[in-house]
């Protein structure tokens, strides 16, 4: 215990002693916290949209209004007729272009079908497809709209259509940085504990300090015990500067308990640590440390965890490699507790599967280390 | 220039001599690439709903239809009240809950209006605002044809009675047409963006942390002391990685439009005479890093989260720029990856040409300029 201190002391001076990687190391997450928080949403609003409005009438002036009053569209141009509208799109001057045609006043007052025209830039599918959702509702609106004065005039209200109630549980308004700061969370704990433990040894191993390290009577768990511990440390302490941030500036609360936070993400970093190590054990250089770690680990955690994309919408084949990494366990967890308040209880089979990877990827990591690295 | 080839020349032999690197410069795009094209995916279909069907008519049953039957939502369970519901969505075997209150039936056949709640977890936003789009329009679809049966009822219970019934009111009807990607896949916006991210990897991260690894070892200083000019040994560090990020841009591009089928619709000459600029800006931007750090950890962290980061996030390559509040959104004219981000889009799904990408060529080439000369000259001072 007193010599797995030692190597933690010597580590966390050596780490003291590089302020920047430390600054950053600290610093990153509240960073990228800062993007995501103010500057990164799926949330799309004020869509630049251009009008042509071939019509020109009392009720193609409504249309335009409504679709322009929903907050959900900007009119950012008029185009007169003629105009080429591919050019407007491929200049990306507008997102969507509504183009209302000549008879549509006309025809809706004669109780024909209007036609009118949305054109999308589809580059942005998943930006369109929303886009695309909200013309159609305020569509559908017009014609409950149209319907229900047509009866009022006959001396009817407007009964039979279906009242739609929809709710939303856990992110009432829809935010998307609820659903992205816990999993800001299990990126960055990746970043800190894998690639910076990794590079840590890698560097002794460049310099020929492991080697030093060999005479003396430490033993190979003593060993890496000390090394991976600072890591930990920072590692939690940069997880907790995202709570806190996330708290006061975007009031992301955590609404289960913060007991069952620091339970989870300890499970988790002991895995990621875990497998910084084994990082560690086959790469030779700290470039190589830095592609491997990369890969591995936080390519996974932004790609197969469900961190923004979601899992269900992936390949079946895909789907399987997914449980093979731990990011995808802890965000199920850590949405929980953060966003719907749940215990741990709820998951116990995703903390089985933590402490399983973490066992697994620490007792490989300690027999490639003692086996080749540490023992002479 | 005997002097540049030998820098070029060495440069190559230490890439050849690591033979652990080839393979990952190699294999690393291509990870990236399938994580991308397979995973960046956020086309929600098959979403698994928990029913609470309170009702039991054959309207409640005919609504549930219309759901299960859209393709967009999966029955993944049936409960008989609300409050069970919950577990399913805290444990995420359901996303959303359709409520059909006792009485739908009932309300249907006596024309008052029937009330239907769906319940949706907004953990995954996107998810859910997708899935709640859909259920509206499934709903104002079932909405509509009651509307119309109800209009036809009016209109005979007043010819009946020998009035006159009233004229059909007119309807709107959109026609929606999708422009570059008419099936709104999103994979052919996000899998060429692997191309930006490949060769920031390559150009951009891997020059500083070799720069870097000459300083730490002590061999920059041997290379001072030779006749090689300072401009020599920039360019000639420099080189070697501006060629490794064009195989990789070929390599990448034919992957992109082979494997994943996205189309490109303008010239691959285009493309590549393009990202020429946008190379000389990530090895600038790379050699800039490489003078401001002291070891190779530092060289990655600072690459990687003061550069690329903040250029992948702030150029819309993954989030659309229109999203971001103002201040960022003037924040972005000044990176980069925004001009070459157009360039790809343009490029690929759009079929531009230098006709409407001009603007982007000459900011590109002024930032790649702008990018080296700041970096030469840091280097310059830094070996005197």
């Amino acid at each position: 215990m007193r010599k797995t201190w030692a190597v933690a002391v010597k580590e966390m001076r050596q780490v003291a002693r590089d302020p920047l990687t430390l600054a950053m190391l600290l610093g990153v997450p509240a960073f990228m916290l800062l993007l995501y928080g103010y500057a990164l949403n799926f949330d799309v609003r004020h869509v630049p949209m251009a009008v042509q409005d071939r019509d020109n009438s009392t009720a193609s002036r409504d249309l335009v209004a409504s679709f322009v009053n929903s907050t959900y569209f900007d009119r950012v141009r008029d185009l007169p007729a003629g105009t080429d509208m591919e050019r407007i799109t491929e200049r990306r001057l507008a997102k969507a272009i509504l183009v209302v045609p000549e008879e549509f006043g006309r025809d809706l007052a004669a109780g024909r079908t209007a036609r009118i025209q949305i054109l999308l830039d589809g580059t942005d599918a998943n930006t369109a497809n929303t886009i695309l959702g909200y013309a159609s509702a305020l569509v559908a609106e017009a014609n409950i709209g149209i319907v229900s004065r047509e009866l009022a005039r006959a001396g009817h209200s407007l009964e039979g259509a279906v009242r739609y109630e929809p709710r939303v549980w856990y992110n009432p308004e829809l935010r998307s940085t609820n659903f992205l700061v816990p999993g800001l969370m299990g990126f960055i704990m990746m970043l800190t504990a894998v690639v910076s433990t990794a590079l840590s040894v890698v560097r002794e191993k460049e310099r020929g300090t492991l080697e030093q390290l060999r005479v003396t009577s430490l033993g190979p768990g003593q060993m890496i015990a000390g090394k991976a511990l600072p890591y930990l440390g920072i590692s939690l302490l940069a997880s907790a500067i995202i709570v806190v941030a996330a708290r006061f500036l975007f009031s992301v609360a955590v609404r289960g308990s913060y007991l069952d936070l620091f339970l989870v993400t300890l499970l988790y970093l002991v895995g990621a640590l875990g497998f910084g190590l084994l990082v560690s054990s086959f790469s030779r250089s700290q470039a190589m440390a830095f592609q491997a770690g990369a890969l591995l680990s936080m390519l996974p955690a932004i790609f197969l965890s469900g961190f923004i994309f979601p899992i269900r919408a992936m390949p079946e084949v895909l789907q399987a490699v997914t449980y093979i990494f731990p990011t995808r366990y802890y965000l199920v967890v850590l949405r929980g507790v953060i966003l719907k308040g749940a215990g741990l209880s709820p998951y116990w089979d995703q903390m089985l599967f933590l402490g399983i990877y973490a066992a697994v990827v620490l007792g490989i990591a300690y027999a490639r280390l003692s086996r080749y690295e540490i023992r002479a | 220039m005997n002097g540049l080839l030998r820098v070029i020349w060495k440069e190559f032999l230490h890439l050849r001599r690591d033979r652990q690197m080839i393979p990952v410069l190699l294999v690393g795009p291509i990870v990236q690439l399938l994580a991308l094209g397979y995973a960046a995916n956020m086309d929600v279909t098959d979403i698994p709903m928990v029913l609470v069907d309170q009702d039991r008519t054959a309207a409640s049953r005919e609504l549930v239809e219309r759901f299960t039957g859209s393709g967009y939502f999966r029955l993944a369970g049936s409960e008989d009240t609300v409050r069970s519901v919950d577990p399913y969505l805290v444990e995420g075997r359901a996303q959303v809950a359709l409520v059909i209150s006792a009485g739908y039936g009932d309300a249907v056949g006596a024309h008052r209006a029937p009330k239907v709640q769906v319940i949706a977890d907004g953990t995954d936003s996107n998810s859910a605002i997708l899935g709640l789009g859909y259920a509206t329009r499934i709903i104002s679809d079932a909405s509509a044809g009651r509307i119309r049966e109800e209009m036809e009822r009016l209109g005979r219970e007043a010819a009946s009675r020998g009035r006159s019934g009233y004229s059909s009111p007119g309807r709107i009807e959109m026609v929606p047409r999708v422009w570059y990607n008419p099936d709104l896949k999103s994979r052919w916006f996000f899998v060429p963006a692997i191309l930006a991210m490949t060769l920031m990897l390559t150009t951009l991260i891997l020059p500083s942390m070799a720069v870097v690894r000459e300083k730490e070892i002590g061999t920059l200083e041997q290379i001072i002391v030779t006749p090689i000019r300072p401009w020599q040994l920039i360019v000639g560090k420099l080189f070697p990685f501006g060629v490794i990020g064009v195989v990789n841009l070929l390599a990448v591009t034919s992957l992109v439009v082979l494997l994943f089928g996205v189309p490109l619709r303008g010239h691959l000459g285009v493309l590549l005479l393009m990202t020429l600029p946008f190379l000389m800006t990530t090895l600038g931007l790379g050699l800039l890093v490489s003078t401001l750090v002291a070891n190779q950890q530092q060289a990655m962290m600072s690459s990687i989260f003061l550069v690329m980061v903040p250029m992948i996030y702030l150029s819309g390559l993954i989030f659309p720029i229109e999203n971001m509040p103002r201040p960022i959104q003037a924040v972005t004219y000044a990176i980069p990856l925004r001009y070459y981000n157009n360039v790809i889009r343009g490029v690929f799904l759009k079929g531009s040409g230098f006709s409407v990408l001009w603007p982007e060529m000459l900011t590109l080439l002024a930032f790649g300029l702008a990018a080296l000369a700041l970096a030469s000259l840091r280097f310059r001072k830094r070996l005197d």
